[in-house]
C-alpha cells in the first residue's frame, strides 16, 4: 500500500478516532489517503494553531492521544504554540506534518522549514521521516512515547514522497526504544518512609498538581486523603483531580489561589507533593515557600524532584502505583490509636470561614465573578460539565469559583498561558465527549485569538457554548498596570463593542446572545446552554474588576493582597 | 566544579543535537565536548565537561536521561577514570630554534606532526591538565594556532573489575 495509507492504518491501530487538521501542499498524499477511505475522523480546523489545541481539548477531555496534522512550513510553525503548550502541560499529542520531498529538504524549497529543529526543545522526541520502511515503527514509538511515562508531545515529520511511496504494511506489536524506560515501579522503602513522615506530621498537606490526573492517580489520591484524613490543595491543573466539594479539598494554592490554601502550605510541617512541579505561579518567592516543611515529592519524572526543592524523601515512579502503596503503608504502620490531623483541619477549616473569595456585587457593571457563579449554578449537579478557559482573569475566576468534581472536567492552558486555548480547546472536548456539556469560559482578548474556530465548531455541529466574560481589555494586563505601572494602561484596551461578539457568531451560523446586566444573566445563559447549536455569550462586564486575593510575582504567601488592597498578614 | 560527564546515545540523526540542545535551552554551560564512535556501530559516545554544583549535576544528567536517544549518563568521577585529550599545536620558529622546540616537546611526549621552513605542528596527548602545561611552555615561543579535540574517558580497568576477595588482600 502506499505510505499515506500506512499512516492511516497506524492511526487505526492506535485505535484514534478523530484527528484535527488542516491539509496543503507536503501533506496532500495523506489526505487523498483521506478521500480513498478510513475510519479516522477528520475536523477541519481554520487555523493550525486551532488544530493542535483542538488535539489537547480532546486529549486532556478523554485521556488518549489527542494527534494534530499539518503541512510543511506555516502549517508546522502554526503548531509551534499547540506543541509548546502541550510540553508545559504534560498533554499527550501526535502531531504529524508533512515535509518536502526528501531530494528537497535542505534547500530552502517551498514551504519548507526544519519542523525537528524548530520543535527541537519542546518535544519529547521526534522524528523525520525520508525512509517510508520506518513509518510504521515510527508512529508505533511516538504513540508510545506520548503516552508513557510523563505523557507530552511529539512530532512525526513525513517527507511527501514517503507518503507517495509503497510499502508492505504491517504494524508492529512492540516498540524498540532501548533509551526510553520511563520507571515501572516504587522504591518501598521510600514508600514507607513517606508514610511514617505522614503518620508523624501535625500539619500536613497533599500538595497535587496535573500529574495526578495524567497518571490517573484521582481514585487513589481520594483514598490516601481519607484514610490519613489529609488536606488537600489542588493546583490549577489538579482542578476536579480530588473533588471540589469534598470537605478535605481546600482548593488551588497560587498566585490568584485561596488564602487558606496558599497559608496551609505556608504554615505546614509535611508538604506531600503529588504530579507537581513547584511552579512560580505556585511557590511565589521560592525561599518563602512552605519554609517550615518537610517535602516529599512523588513524580514519574525525575528530573522535576529536586529541581526546584530539595525534597526530603524523593519517590519516582508511576502515581497511581505510589499512592495505593504510600496508603496501605499508612494503614499497616498506623498504631490503632493514631490520630489524624484534626486541630489543623480545623485551622484551615476557620481561615476558609474568615477570609472566602470576595467581590462587590454592585455597581453600575455586571461583575465577571457573578458570571462564572451564575456558570457554576447552571452546572448545579450535573456530571457531564466539561469548562475549558482562555487564559487571564476570566480563568483565575473560573478556578476560583467553578466546583469541580470529577477529573478531567477542566482544561485549561496552565504552564504557557494560551491566550485563545478555551474555544478549540472546547471543541476537541466535545468532539472526544459527544454526551457531555462543554462550556468555553473565554476572555475577549483571548477569544479574537482562536475565533475563526468558530466555523469548524459549526459545521461540526458541536454545541459547545462560549461565554465570554468581556471586559473590553486585555484584563489582566490592565491589572498589573494598574498595580506595579502606576495606572499608566498600554496597549490593553480593546472595547466591549468591537467586534460584537453576537453578530460575529451569527456571521458564523452560531446563536450569538449579548447580557449586560445581572437581571438577565441567568436566563440567557440557560438560553444558550439549551440552544443546542454552537453558542456564543458576549458577557459585558465591568471593565475595571481585579482578580483577588493576589500575592504578586516573586512575593511570599503572607504579602497576600486583598480586593480592598490592604494586605492581609496571617 | 568541573564533572565530567559520559553520555551514549544511539547513533541516531539529531542525537548530537538534542543533548547540546537540552544544554542550551536550560542554561547549562558545556566546557567541552567530545563525540565519537564506540565499540557499537549504534552507539556514539559523548563526554562532555560542566563546571557546575554537584546538585546541579544531578539535574543535568536527570534531564539527559529524558531523551529518547540517551541510553547511559555516567560521571566520571575524578581519580576513577582515565582522561585523555589530543591537542595540535603550530608554533611559529626558524629553523635555528627547532632543536630547543624538540626538546621541549619530549618532555611532555609529543610528537612532531609536521615541520615546516618556519613552523612546527606539534601533535600531544595527555590528561588536561598536561595538555594545559604543554600549551603554557610553547605559548611564550610563538605559539599561533592551537586545536584541542575536548576530553574523553573511561571509568578505570580497575574499578570496573570486580573487587578482589578479602583473603587475597590480607
Amino acid at each position: 500500500m502506499l505510505g499515506s495509507d500506512a499512516i492511516l492504518r497506524s492511526l487505526e491501530a492506535e485505535g484514534v478516532d478523530v484527528v484535527f487538521g488542516i491539509p496543503g501542499g507536503a501533506i496532500l498524499p495523506l489526505y487523498d489517503g483521506f478521500a480513498r477511505g478510513t475510519t479516522v475522523r477528520h475536523v477541519l480546523a481554520r487555523h493550525e494553531q486551532g488544530a493542535g489545541h483542538m488535539a489537547e481539548g480532546y486529549a486532556r477531555a478523554s485521556g488518549k492521544v489527542g494527534v494534530a496534522l499539518a503541512t510543511s512550513g506555516p502549517g508546522v510553525t502554526n503548531l509551534v504554540t499547540p506543541i509548546a503548550d502541550a510540553w508545559m502541560d504534560s498533554t499527550p499529542l501526535v502531531c504529524i506534518t508533512g515535509q518536502v520531498r526528501s531530494s528537497l529538504i535542505g534547500t530552502d524549497a517551498f514551504q519548507e522549514t526544519d519542523a525537528t529543529g524548530i520543535t527541537l526543545p519542546i518535544v519529547k522526541h521526534s522524528w523525520l521521516v525520508q525512509d517510508v520502511e520506518e513509518l510504521p515503527h515510527v508512529l508505533k514509538a511516538a504513540f508510545h512515547i506520548a503516552r508513557t511515562g510523563r505523557s507530552g508531545p511529539v512530532l512525526v515529520d513525513i517527507a511527501k514522497d514517503v507518503q507517495e511511496a509503497e510499502i508492505d504494511f504491517a504494524y508492529p506489536h512492540r516498540v524498540d526504544l532501548p533509551g526510553w524506560k520511563p520507571p515501572a515501579s516504587v522504591h518501598p522503602r521510600q514508600v514507607r518512609e513517606a508514610a511514617r513522615a505522614l503518620l508523624a506530621a501535625s500539619r500536613p498537606v497533599l500538595y497535587v498538581g496535573g500529574g495526578a490526573i495524567n497518571g490517573d492517580a484521582c481514585g487513589e489520591l481520594r483514598e490516601l486523603a481519607e484514610t490519613a484524613g489529609i488536606p488537600v490543595v489542588a493546583t490549577l491543573m489538579a482542578k476536579g483531580a480530588f473533588p471540589e466539594s469534598h470537605p478535605l479539598c481546600y482548593g488551588p494554592p497560587g498566585m490568584h489561589g485561596s488564602k487558606w490554601a496558599n497559608w496551609a502550605l505556608n504554615k505546614a510541617d509535611l508538604v506531600v507533593a503529588v504530579g507537581a512541579r513547584f511552579d512560580d505561579r505556585v511557590t511565589g518567592k521560592l525561599d518563602a515557600f512552605a519554609q517550615g516543611a518537610k517535602v516529599v515529592h512523588f513524580d514519574i519524572d525525575a528530573a522535576e524532584i529536586g529541581k526546584l526543592r530539595h525534597a526530603d524523601i524523593p519517590i519516582t515512579g508511576p502515581l497511581k502505583l505510589a499512592l495505593s502503596e504510600l496508603t496501605e503503608a499508612v494503614r499497616t504502620l498506623a498504631e490503632p490509636d493514631h490520630e489524624g490531623p484534626d486541630a489543623w483541619r480545623r485551622q484551615l477549616d476557620e481561615w476558609r470561614d474568615a477570609y472566602p473569595y470576595r467581590y462587590r456585587r454592585e455597581g453600575e457593571f455586571l461583575k465577571p465573578q457573578a458570571v462564572v457563579e451564575t456558570l457554576r449554578d447552571l452546572a448545579g449537579d450535573r456530571d457531564d460539565v466539561v469548562w475549558t478557559t482562555g487564559v487571564g482573569q476570566h480563568q483565575m475566576w473560573a478556578m476560583q469559583y467553578l466546583v469541580c468534581d470529577r477529573p478531567r472536567s477542566f482544561i485549561t492552558s496552565g504552564g504557557l498561558g494560551t491566550m485563545g486555548y478555551g474555544l478549540p480547546a472546547a471543541i476537541g472536548a466535545k468532539a472526544a465527549r459527544p454526551d457531555a456539556t462543554v462550556v468555553c469560559i473565554d476572555g475577549d482578548g483571548c477569544f479574537q485569538m482562536t475565533s475563526q474556530e468558530l466555523a469548524t465548531s459549526v459545521l461540526e455541529g458541536l454545541p459547545i457554548v462560549a461565554v465570554i466574560v468581556n471586559n473590553g481589555w486585555l484584563g489582566m494586563v490592565r491589572q498589573w498596570q494598574e498595580m506595579f505601572y502606576d495606572d499608566r494602561f498600554s496597549q490593553t484596551h480593546l472595547t466591549h463593542q468591537v467586534p460584537d461578539y453576537a453578530q460575529l457568531a451569527e456571521a458564523y451560523g452560531a446563536a450569538g446572545f449579548t447580557v449586560d446586566c445581572e437581571d438577565e444573566l441567568e436566563s440567557v445563559l440557560e438560553e444558550a446552554m439549551a440552544c443546542g447549536r454552537t453558542a456564543v455569550v458576549d458577557a459585558r462586564c465591568d471593565p475595571a474588576e481585579k482578580c483577588f486575593p493576589m500575592i504578586p510575582a516573586g512575593a511570599a504567601a503572607t504579602d497576600v493582597l486583598e480586593f480592598s488592597e490592604e494586605t492581609v498578614q496571617t | 566544579m568541573t564533572h565530567t560527564v559520559s553520555v551514549l546515545v544511539e547513533n541516531k540523526p539529531g542525537a548530537l543535537a538534542r543533548v547540546s540542545n537540552m544544554f542550551a535551552r536550560r542554561g547549562f554551560n558545556i566546557e567541552s565536548l567530545a563525540v565519537g564512535s564506540t565499540e557499537r556501530r549504534d552507539v556514539s559516545r559523548i563526554t562532555l565537561t560542566v563546571d557546575c554544583p554537584v546538585d546541579l549535576l544531578e539535574q543535568i544528567e536527570k534531564q539527559m536521561h529524558k531523551l529518547v536517544n540517551v541510553l547511559r549518563v555516567s560521571t566520571l568521577e575524578a581519580g576513577e577514570a582515565v582522561e585523555r585529550e589530543l591537542a595540535l599545536i603550530k608554533v611559529k620558529a626558524d629553523p635555528s630554534r627547532h632543536v630547543e622546540l624538540m626538546t621541549l616537546a619530549g618532555v611532555f611526549d609529543a610528537r612532531v606532526a609536521d615541520l615546516g621552513p618556519d613552523a612546527i605542528i606539534f601533535e600531544v596527548v595527555g590528561t588536561p591538565d598536561e595538555l594545559q602545561s604543554f600549551e603554557e611552555v610553547l605559548r611564550p615561543h610563538g605559539l599561533t594556532e592551537l586545536a584541542r579535540t575536548g576530553r574523553i574517558g573511561l571509568a578505570r580497568a580497575s574499578t570496573n573489575s570486580a573487587p578482589r576477595p578479602q583473603h587475597v588482600l590480607r
